[in-house]
């Protein structure tokens, strides 16, 4: 591959405050990206300006910071339409995370569209929060779930895929685009057409892609897109549901309170315009305004650039890893194919005992199932250490986490 | 840095001792810890006055967990349930030794609280050890 410089990284890692510390005389080697993003000091700075300059509960206060509120809290939603591409901010719901978006739709659309004897499709490396919604809407309503499996190799068995669509029960496909285990980055496009030739809607959990790389929801033409911010360099406790206008409009209220409604009376109301129909009570608006800024910062570096850096660094960290003995990456091996994430298993240690020995050198990992267990019990392996990357790490770090795993495998005489 | 995994620790990971099934034990209980998965299963034979004449462990999880199960095994062989009963967090952190994070206490201890539902179980004091099962 060729190498490519796409922007200053340490000018990158300037902006990261929490870069700066060392524990134990040592920097942090931050390698917990997929679980959450460290925030630069321009996300920091625009949620303090908030509370500093013009905290105020916006949309209906007649005074100047309530407007002032309110114009940054929908500047961002613009911000945010823009940056993945959505016809209209209207269709950019917020919320608290891609949890809150999955169940929002399981809930609203799911409720009113699947019945007893309907299908829904998911894969075999969803994340809980892409399972257990479908799985309390199918319980309800009598539907079946249905999986897409995985090849060996950690991609989607597509053949499986059409299989499914063709037995003619599915209604909605629901699938991850990039896998927060084994890295796999789906062929999203091509599967949405495949399912809307069935007349399939498909939701895309985008918590893994949105923030590695260029999503385009039009391009995509998925039917809904559920993604959180802080997993790119936003607060947390905001996050994104985007959907078509038409299903919006369609789909009925998911909470009701204020905020959502046009008109209450004392036996019925009527809801508001989108996107605020789905938006009950006071919103995050710290948060939506934290998003704005997160958006605005990784696009002055590009999405294109960010992909790029951090498939190089996976190249690296693929090659780097596989040389160490004993150790077993999962996932496919081809950098092209996959996000910034890496998990493995080192022998016969224990992935919790993996993360303590690579915390003893300031190395951050994840251990465990990473909420997903289904794709543990494919691969038949209790649990697993996972190493993911964003913008601001770097080649360097990597030597840290091959070095400290060379540590943990002779300590454990592997 | 020096490691919490000492010798002593990778021992009794890879050659536990006390590991697998008693037949017919008085005392049995398991435990699992949801966070990481670990597993521990104890089972106890006791003779004349409660004490414990064999002991046995088996599970499944990380290194401490393990080896904190089999390393109990061995401290409550030939003690009755009495002084059973008293053994502290400390003691079994002790044997551990090295210092660690909150979240691998619980690993650690995973053993201990086992061993001790077993107990109270047999002994019909459960709800007297409730609360201090509840905080190990």
């Amino acid at each position: 591959m060729q190498k490519t410089v796409p922007f200053d990284i340490e000018k990158v890692r300037e902006d990261f405050p929490i870069l700066k510390r060392r524990i134990h005389g040592k920097p942090i080697v931050y390698l917990d990206n997929a679980a959450t993003a460290q925030k630069p000091r321009q996300v920091i700075e625009a949620v303090d300006r908030f509370y500093e300059e013009y905290n105020a509960n916006i949309h209906r206060g007649i005074y100047s910071i309530s407007e002032e509120a309110t114009a940054a809290h929908e500047n961002a939603r613009a911000r945010v339409a823009r940056f993945i591409n959505a016809g209209s901010p209207s269709e950019v719901v917020f919320l608290r995370g891609t949890t809150e978006a999955i169940n929002l739709v399981a809930d609203s659309w799911g409720r009113a569209n699947i019945g007893p004897g309907d299908g829904i499709l998911l894969t075999e490396m969803e994340h809980h929060s892409n399972i257990v919604p479908w799985q309390l809407l199918a319980k309800e309503k009598a539907a079946c779930l249905k999986y897409v499996g995985l090849k060996d190799d950690g991609t989607l068995n597509q053949d499986d895929f059409h299989r499914h669509l063709e037995d003619g029960a599915v209604k909605l496909l629901a699938l991850t685009q990039a896998s927060n285990v084994v890295g796999t980055i789906n062929p999203v496009r091509e599967m949405v057409r495949e399912a809307h030739k069935h007349g399939v809607k498909v939701l895309v959990d985008a918590a893994q892609s949105v923030p590695h790389m260029p999503v385009d929801v039009q391009d995509l033409d998925c039917d809904f897109l559920a993604f959180s911010g802080h997993k790119m360099c936003a607060p947390t406790g905001i996050g994104v549901l985007y959907a078509k206008r038409k299903l919006l409009e369609e789909m009925p209220p998911y909470h009701g309170g204020g905020e959502m409604i046009r008109e209450v009376h004392k036996f019925e109301s009527s809801w508001k315009d989108l996107p605020y129909k789905f938006e009950a009570g006071t919103v995050n608006i710290e948060g939506g305004i934290g998003l704005g800024a997160a958006v605005d910062y990784l696009t002055a570096i590009g999405m294109r650039n960010i992909r790029l850096h951090e498939r190089e660094l996976t190249a690296y960290a693929l090659g780097k890893l596989s040389k160490i003995k004993g150790l077993t990456i999962y996932g496919p091996m081809d950098p092209v194919l996959r996000g910034g994430v890496v998990s493995f298993n080192l022998a016969d240690i224990h992935s919790h005992d993996m993360a303590t020995l690579l915390d003893e050198d300031n190395v951050a990992v994840r251990s465990g199932q990473h909420c997903a267990q289904p794709l543990h019990e494919r691969f038949d392996i209790p649990s697993s250490t996972r190493a993911s990357f964003y913008l601001y790490n770097t080649e360097s770090e990597i030597d840290l986490l091959e070095a400290s795993l060379r540590r943990a495998a002779g300590i454990f005489k592997v | 840095m020096s490691s919490i995994y000492t010798e002593i620790i990778l021992d009794y990971y890879r050659h536990p001792r006390n590991k697998g099934q008693l037949d017919n034990p008085q005392i049995q209980a398991r435990d699992s810890n949801p966070l990481c998965g670990d597993v521990v299963e104890m089972q106890m034979i006791l003779e004349g006055d409660n004490t414990v004449k064999d002991v046995r462990y088996s599970g499944q999880g990380c290194a401490i967990s393990q080896a904190s199960a089999s390393m109990l095994t061995e401290l409550v062989k030939g003690k009755n349930l009495d002084e059973v009963r008293k053994i502290s967090k400390e003691e079994v952190l002790g044997l551990i030794g090295g210092e660690l994070s909150a979240v691998r206490l619980k690993c650690a201890l995973l053993s201990l609280k086992v061993l001790k539902t077993g107990v109270y179980s047999y002994l019909g004091t459960a709800d007297g050890g409730k609360e201090e099962l509840a905080g190990l």
